[in-house]
């Protein structure tokens, strides 16, 4: 499973953060960063982060 | 025998998390999606922000869908006139009918308009793209002066908008003292008072409109005070009405949207459910009230639940019996700075704390009952909002309220 985040489009809500927080966090200074290649068995919460992301900014490319 | 098929009615994020919520489920018969715009589903909070402000433009708005919904039949376009929930049948606008065997309910709302006469030229509303496309011409002809109805999410945010598009006079109208007075509360709502008037934003408070001015295109409103303001662009952001006309006639509790059971269910229907901003649904979490609850969250927490117990239901399983508990969240952008919510602010306003910071930079602000932390809301930039997540997971974590 590959993981994008168009960064021009993020703005750091963190909603990802709360569904799959091995694939996503914020940093000190409150800035998204992202695992590009999650674990397969992450694929429900990747989905679901990606559903919640309130700029629609995180893709799933297969 | 025909194939089974789901219609989900109302093709906004709703009816797409529905969609994707069914297949998720293991609802492998037919969906068709009816949706009133021809537009395919797109995401709505950036019309009052981003696209309003023209930083992103409409086609990117597009929600993402999950690759289980490639094979839905999608009728965009399309106005659902009515249902026969007993018979299992759709009336479009076409004429034509449309035979099912479950339904999701997901039209969502319309804004509600101010009851006054009045020219239409001027007066604007942001619900959908053509909105926004429209409202967005307006603000951008030099000089514009703008009139905002209220001083809610919508109004508040298209009046920061506003102000960053250049208008030369922004006006924010509404009977309560304060602005977004009844989320947040006294405190923050004083801190966002000042916040907007310090970038430019003028407020008539505790003030109502009576009148437009104007015969073939709106020139201003009058208040309730007699104050006559000029305005060339009037933004009526005065709350909505849930889109459940096509559901009457079928023995339901439409009263303020679409009353669910527990499970989201229509009423006591098995096979009728309701999603997103038309389902007044009981929150477990806490008092068990039916309400209707316009987060952006929602639509994805509740189509989950919905289509759950929809399959369920249709595939002759016993429906998981868990109640639908969501936990509230909301944000809006304005100007430079962001309002995050996490809880339920409304059941703790009579004790509202600050938990960290200080009004003039980043602040986070609890409201408790009986002593407990029940809602958060943090005002600011990143570190007011990585506070506010912090208190998140405890709000999470709480039993049920009493």
């Amino acid at each position: 499973m590959k993981v994008v985040v168009d960064m021009n489009k993020c703005q750091d809500h963190g909603q990802c953060v709360f569904s799959a927080p091995e694939v996503f966090q914020l940093d000190d200074s409150g800035h998204l960063v992202y695992t590009s290649d999650p674990d397969e068995a992450l694929r429900d919460q990747v989905e679901d982060a990606a559903d919640v992301c309130p700029l629609q900014a995180i893709t799933i490319e297969d | 025998m025909a194939a089974q098929r789901i219609v989900v009615v109302g093709a906004s994020m709703g009816g797409l998390r529905a969609a994707e919520q069914l297949r998720a489920a293991g609802w492998t018969g037919r969906i068709t999606l009816f949706g009133a715009e021809a537009h395919p589903p797109y995401n709505r909070p950036p019309l009052s922000k981003e696209a309003l402000a023209g930083t992103v433009d409409f086609p990117s708005l597009a929600l993402r869908r999950r690759s289980s919904v490639s094979d839905v039949e999608w009728r965009l376009g399309t106005t659902v006139t009515a249902a026969r929930l007993h018979d299992r049948t759709l009336e479009l606008g076409t004429g034509e009918q449309v035979a099912f065997d479950g339904l999701v309910a997901a039209t969502g709302v319309r804004p509600r308009r101010l009851p006054l006469p009045g020219p239409a030229a001027g007066r604007h509303t942001v619900r959908t793209i053509d909105d926004a496309d429209g409202l967005r011409a307006a603000l951008l002809r030099p000089g514009v002066r703008v009139a905002v109805v209220g001083a809610g999410f919508i109004g508040c945010e298209v009046a920061a908008t506003a102000i960053g598009l250049g208008a030369a006079e922004v006006t924010v109208i509404d009977p309560e003292p304060l602005p977004m007075l009844r989320p947040l509360g006294r405190p923050l709502a004083e801190v966002l008072l000042e916040r907007h008037r310090e970038r430019g934003v003028r407020f008539a408070l505790g003030r109502t409109v009576t009148a437009f001015q104007g015969t073939d295109r709106v020139t201003g409103i009058v208040l309730d005070d007699g104050t006559e303001l000029p305005a060339d662009v009037v933004v009526e952001a005065v709350g909505s009405l849930p889109n459940t006309e096509w559901l009457a006639g079928n023995g339901l509790d439409l009263s303020d949207g679409v009353r669910t059971d527990e499970l989201l269910r229509a009423g006591s229907l098995p096979h009728a459910v309701a999603v997103g901003d038309v389902a007044r649904f009981p929150n477990a979490r806490y008092d068990g009230v039916p309400r209707r609850v316009e987060h952006w969250s929602i639509p994805g927490d509740s189509a989950k639940h919905a289509a759950a117990a929809l399959t369920a239901h249709l595939m002759g399983a016993e429906p998981d019996r868990a109640p639908f508990a969501p936990l509230p969240a909301f944000w809006s952008d304005q100007h430079g700075f962001r309002i995050q919510s996490f809880g339920a602010p409304s059941l703790g306003m009579d004790d509202i704390r600050v938990l960290e910071g200080s009004a003039d930079k980043d602040i986070t602000v609890g409201y408790h009952t009986h002593d407990r932390l029940v809602g958060v809301v943090a005002l600011g930039g990143p570190k007011a909002m990585a506070g506010a997540a912090r208190h998140r997971a405890g709000l999470l974590a709480q039993p049920a309220a009493a």
